[in-house]
C-alpha cells in the first residue's frame, strides 16, 4: 500500500488525453445518431405486422443483440474486410460494430413504446382520416417518446461506455491514450486512475437525468 | 469471388473449446461472486445506517457508470501495483467483473426488495420476527422469484461482457478466435464461426430466460426490472 | 399498582413530520376487557393502535405491558426501543391487520407454524400440531394445504387469526379486520372474534361494525382529532352518547343497528 501518487506526468500530458476526448466523443456522437436513428427503422420493422418487414428486422434484432458487441467490432476489422476491396479503419469498424448492436437494442425500446400506446389513439387520428405514417409521426411517437426517454438515455450512456472498446481496434480514444500514457510514463495507477474519473465524470451527469426521467416518467403515469 | 474455407478454423476446434470453457469459467465465477456481493451491498444500500449505506451507494454507482474495459484494465495494470500482488488474467477479470456485476445485481435485489408490500414487513413483525428473519423467511423467498427475469438478463450480459477478458490475454473464446485468425489466416471464416458460437449460446440462454418469464407472467407474478 | 391492568398508555403522541396525528392519549386496558375505538377516518384510530405493537413507533409517551415500561429514555420525552425487545412485545400482543398480510408463498398451515418455527423456535412437528390446532379453532382445519391465493378473503383472515393466535398473545389487537371483506364475508370472520371474546381475551378492535361493537366490547372509546373524545360502556357511547361529533359520527353510520 506503499504506493506515492503523483499525477504530474499525466498532467504532462493534457494534449494526449484531449486528444482521446476528442476521440471518444467523435466516435460517439456518430454510434449515437447512427444506432438510435436505425433502431427505429428496426423498430418500426419489428411492430410492423408484414412478414417482408418484421422477420428480417427481427433476425436483425435477435443477432445483435445475442453476440458481444467485442466480437461484432473485430468482425468488422479483420473479416469484413477480405470480402470488400477496400480497408475498413478502426473508426469504421467500432462505429459500425456499436452502432448495429445499439440499433438491436434500441429497436426494442421503441417497439415497446409504440405498442404502449393504446389502440383508442390509432382508432381516433384514422377516424380522422389520418394515414398511417401520418398516425404514427404525429400521434403515436410524440406520446411515445416519452415513455421511451428513460431507457433511451440509458440506451446512450451505454454507447459511451461501448466506445471505449474501439481501443481493441486502435482506435485513438481517452482509454487507447491511457494505454499510451502509462506505457511511455510507467504509470499505469495514475494513468488508468485519471481515465475512469474522466468516464466518471462525463457520465455522472447522464446517469443522473436518467434517474431523473425515471421518477418523472413513473410519478406521472 | 472469395473461397470460404472453413477446414483450417475446424482444425482448430480444440482452441475453440478450450476458449469456450474459459469464457463458461469466467462468466460462472462473476456470477457466483457477484449474485453474492450484490446481496450484501443491496442490504448495506437499504440500511437506515449512512455509514453502510453510503459506502454500498458509492460502489455501485461507480462500478455502473464507468466502462467495463476501464475497470478492467485498472484492475489488472493498476491494482497489481498498488496492492504489491501478481495478478494473474484470471483473477483481475475475476475481481472485475464481480464487482461489477454485484453492482448490477444489488440493484435487482434493492428493486426486488422494495417491490415487496409493506404488509409483508408487518404481518412478519407483529408474530414477533426480526428484520433479518423477516427478510430471509419472508421478503427475499418472494422477492428473488420476481428479479428471474432481470437476473437471467443480467447474467448474458455479463457473459458477453466476458469477451473484454481477451484484450489482457485471457485465453477465452474470443481471445482464441484472434490467435486462430493470425495463425491460418483465416480470419473471416474463424471470427465468423466464433460469433456463431457466441449467438447459438447466448441465444439458447435468452430463450430459456424468455420462457421462465412467460411462465411468471402466466401465473400473475410481477417481475422487476 | 393494580395488577390486572394489561396495557397502560400515557401520553402517547404521534407525528408524521409535521402532521401531529395522535396528541396525546391515554388509555388502561384490564385483563379480559375488550375496548372498541371508533372513529372517522382520519381520526388517528388505526394510528393508535398501531403504536401499541410497535408498527408504527410513538413520537412520544409510555406505553406499560403488564406493569413494565417499555422502551428506554435516551433524551428527555424521547423513548427508544430496541428490536429485541419490541419483538418480544409482538409475541405478548398479537396483531390481525385488515389487509390480512398473509405470506402468499406459504401454505395456511406454513403461515401459522411460520412464528412457532422461526420465533418460538418449536420442532416442525411441534409447530405444525400446533397450526393445526388453531386452524381448526377457526374452522379452516381442512383448507390447511392451501395457499393463500386460493382462500376467500374471510378464510385469508381467519388465517390470519390462526397465526395471530398460535403465538399466545395475551391481547390482540384488530385493524378494522373486516373491512377488505365482501360483505357476505364479514359474519364468518365476526363469528371467530365473537369467540374469542366468549374465551374472554384482552382485545383492542378498531372497527366500523358498530352492532358487533355494541354486543362483544366491554367498553367503547369515540376518537377524533387525534384525541379520546368519548369513553364509556357501549350503552353510553352507541346509545346516549353525550358529545356532539360522537352523535354525528353515529348518525352516518346508518348500518347501525342493535
Amino acid at each position: 500500500m506503499g504506493h506515492r501518487w503523483d499525477f504530474s506526468s499525466v498532467l504532462a500530458n493534457t494534449d494526449a488525453l484531449l486528444v482521446g476526448a476528442i476521440g471518444t466523443l467523435h466516435i460517439f456522437a456518430i454510434c449515437l445518431v447512427l444506432g438510435l436513428s436505425l433502431g427505429l427503422v428496426v423498430g418500426l420493422g419489428r411492430y410492423s405486422r408484414n412478414g417482408w418487414f418484421y422477420f428480417p428486422a427481427t433476425a436483425f434484432v435477435e443477432f445483435f443483440r445475442n453476440t458481444p458487441v467485442l466480437v461484432q467490432i473485430l468482425w468488422f476489422y479483420f473479416a469484413l474486410p477480405i470480402l470488400l476491396p477496400f480497408e475498413i479503419s478502426p473508426l469504421a469498424a467500432a462505429s459500425l460494430g456499436i452502432s448495429l448492436n445499439s440499433a438491436a437494442f434500441s429497436a426494442e425500446i421503441y417497439r415497446g413504446g409504440i405498442q404502449s400506446i393504446e389502440p383508442g389513439q390509432w382508432d381516433g387520428a384514422r377516424a380522422l382520416g389520418m394515414r398511417w405514417g401520418q398516425v404514427m409521426r404525429r400521434i403515436v411517437l410524440p406520446q411515445a417518446i416519452k415513455r421511451m426517454l428513460p431507457a433511451l438515455t440509458n440506451r446512450a450512456i451505454e454507447i459511451f461506455k461501448m466506445t471505449t472498446l474501439a481501443s481493441a481496434v486502435a482506435y485513438v480514444e481517452l482509454l487507447q491514450q491511457g494505454k499510451l500514457i502509462a506505457s511511455l510514463n510507467f504509470n499505469p495507477i495514475e494513468a488508468y486512475t485519471a481515465i475512469a474519473v474522466i468516464f466518471f465524470i462525463c457520465l455522472w451527469p447522464l446517469v443522473q437525468l436518467s434517474y431523473l426521467l425515471e421518477r418523472r416518467l413513473r410519478r406521472d403515469e | 469471388m472469395y473461397r470460404w474455407d472453413f477446414s483450417p478454423v475446424v482444425a482448430n476446434a480444440d482452441l475453440l473449446v478450450a476458449g469456450l470453457l474459459n469464457t463458461l469459467k469466467i462468466t460462472g465465477t462473476a456470477l457466483v461472486f457477484g449474485v453474492a456481493l450484490g446481496l450484501v451491498l443491496a442490504l448495506l444500500r437499504l440500511s437506515q445506517q449512512r455509514l453502510a449505506s453510503w459506502p454500498a451507494g458509492f460502489v455501485i454507482e461507480v462500478f455502473r457508470t464507468t466502462p467495463p474495459l476501464v475497470q478492467l484494465f485498472w484492475f489488472f495494470f493498476a491494482l497489481p501495483l498498488i496492492v504489491g500482488i501478481e495478478m494473474t488474467p484470471f483473477m483481475a477479470a475475476a475481481v472485475t467483473f464481480s464487482i461489477q456485476s454485484a453492482a448490477f445485481f444489488a440493484e435487482v435485489f434493492r428493486a426486488g426488495i422494495v417491490s415487496i408490500e409493506r404488509g409483508q414487513w408487518e404481518g412478519a413483525r407483529a408474530i414477533g420476527m426480526t428484520r433479518s428473519q423477516t427478510l430471509q423467511r419472508i421478503v427475499l423467498p418472494q422477492a428473488v422469484k420476481r428479479m428471474i427475469p432481470a437476473f437471467m438478463e443480467r447474467a448474458i450480459e455479463l457473459m458477453k461482457t466476458t469477451t473484454l477478458v481477451a484484450t489482457i490475454s485471457y485465453a477465452d473464446l474470443l481471445f482464441a478466435a484472434n490467435e486462430i485468425a493470425q495463425k491460418t489466416f483465416r480470419p473471416l471464416e474463424t471470427f465468423t464461426v466464433v460469433a456463431l458460437i457466441y449467438f447459438v449460446v447466448i441465444f439458447a440462454v435468452s430463450l430459456i430466460a424468455r420462457q421462465i418469464e412467460r411462465r411468471l407472467a402466466v401465473s400473475g407474478e410481477s417481475t422487476v426490472h | 399498582m393494580s395488577s390486572d391492568v394489561l396495557l397502560r398508555v400515557t401520553g402517547l403522541i404521534k407525528s408524521f413530520g409535521a402532521n401531529e396525528v395522535l396528541r396525546g392519549i391515554d388509555l388502561e386496558v384490564r385483563r379480559g376487557e375488550r375496548v372498541a375505538i371508533l372513529g372517522a377516518s382520519g381520526s388517528g384510530k388505526s394510528t393508535f393502535l398501531r403504536c401499541l405493537n410497535f408498527m408504527e413507533m410513538p413520537s412520544a409517551g409510555r406505553i406499560e405491558l403488564d406493569g413494565r415500561l417499555l422502551g428506554s429514555e435516551r433524551r428527555p420525552g424521547e423513548r427508544t426501543y430496541r428490536e429485541a425487545e419490541l419483538t418480544g412485545v409482538r409475541q405478548r400482543v398479537g396483531m390481525v391487520f385488515q389487509q390480512f398480510n398473509l405470506f402468499p408463498h406459504m401454505t395456511a398451515v406454513g403461515n401459522v407454524m411460520e412464528g412457532l418455527r422461526t420465533v418460538r423456535r418449536l420442532s416442525k412437528a411441534d409447530a405444525r400440531a400446533r397450526a393445526e390446532r388453531e386452524l381448526a379453532r377457526v374452522g379452516l382445519a381442512d383448507k390447511a394445504a392451501q395457499y393463500p391465493a386460493h382462500l376467500s378473503g374471510g378464510q385469508k383472515q381467519r388465517v390470519a387469526i390462526a397465526r395471530a393466535l398460535a403465538m399466545d398473545p395475551e391481547m390482540l389487537l384488530f385493524d378494522e379486520p373486516t373491512s377488505a371483506l365482501d360483505p357476505e364475508l364479514v359474519g364468518e370472520v365476526l363469528g371467530v372474534i365473537r369467540s374469542l371474546a366468549d374465551e374472554g381475551r384482552t382485545m383492542l378492535l378498531v372497527t366500523h361494525e358498530l352492532g358487533f361493537a355494541y354486543h362483544v366490547a366491554t367498553r367503547v372509546i369515540f376518537l377524533a382529532d387525534g384525541a379520546i373524545h368519548e369513553s364509556g360502556t357501549p350503552d353510553e357511547v352507541l346509545k346516549h352518547p353525550r358529545q356532539e361529533r360522537t352523535r354525528a359520527f353515529l348518525a352516518r353510520h346508518k348500518e347501525f343497528s342493535l
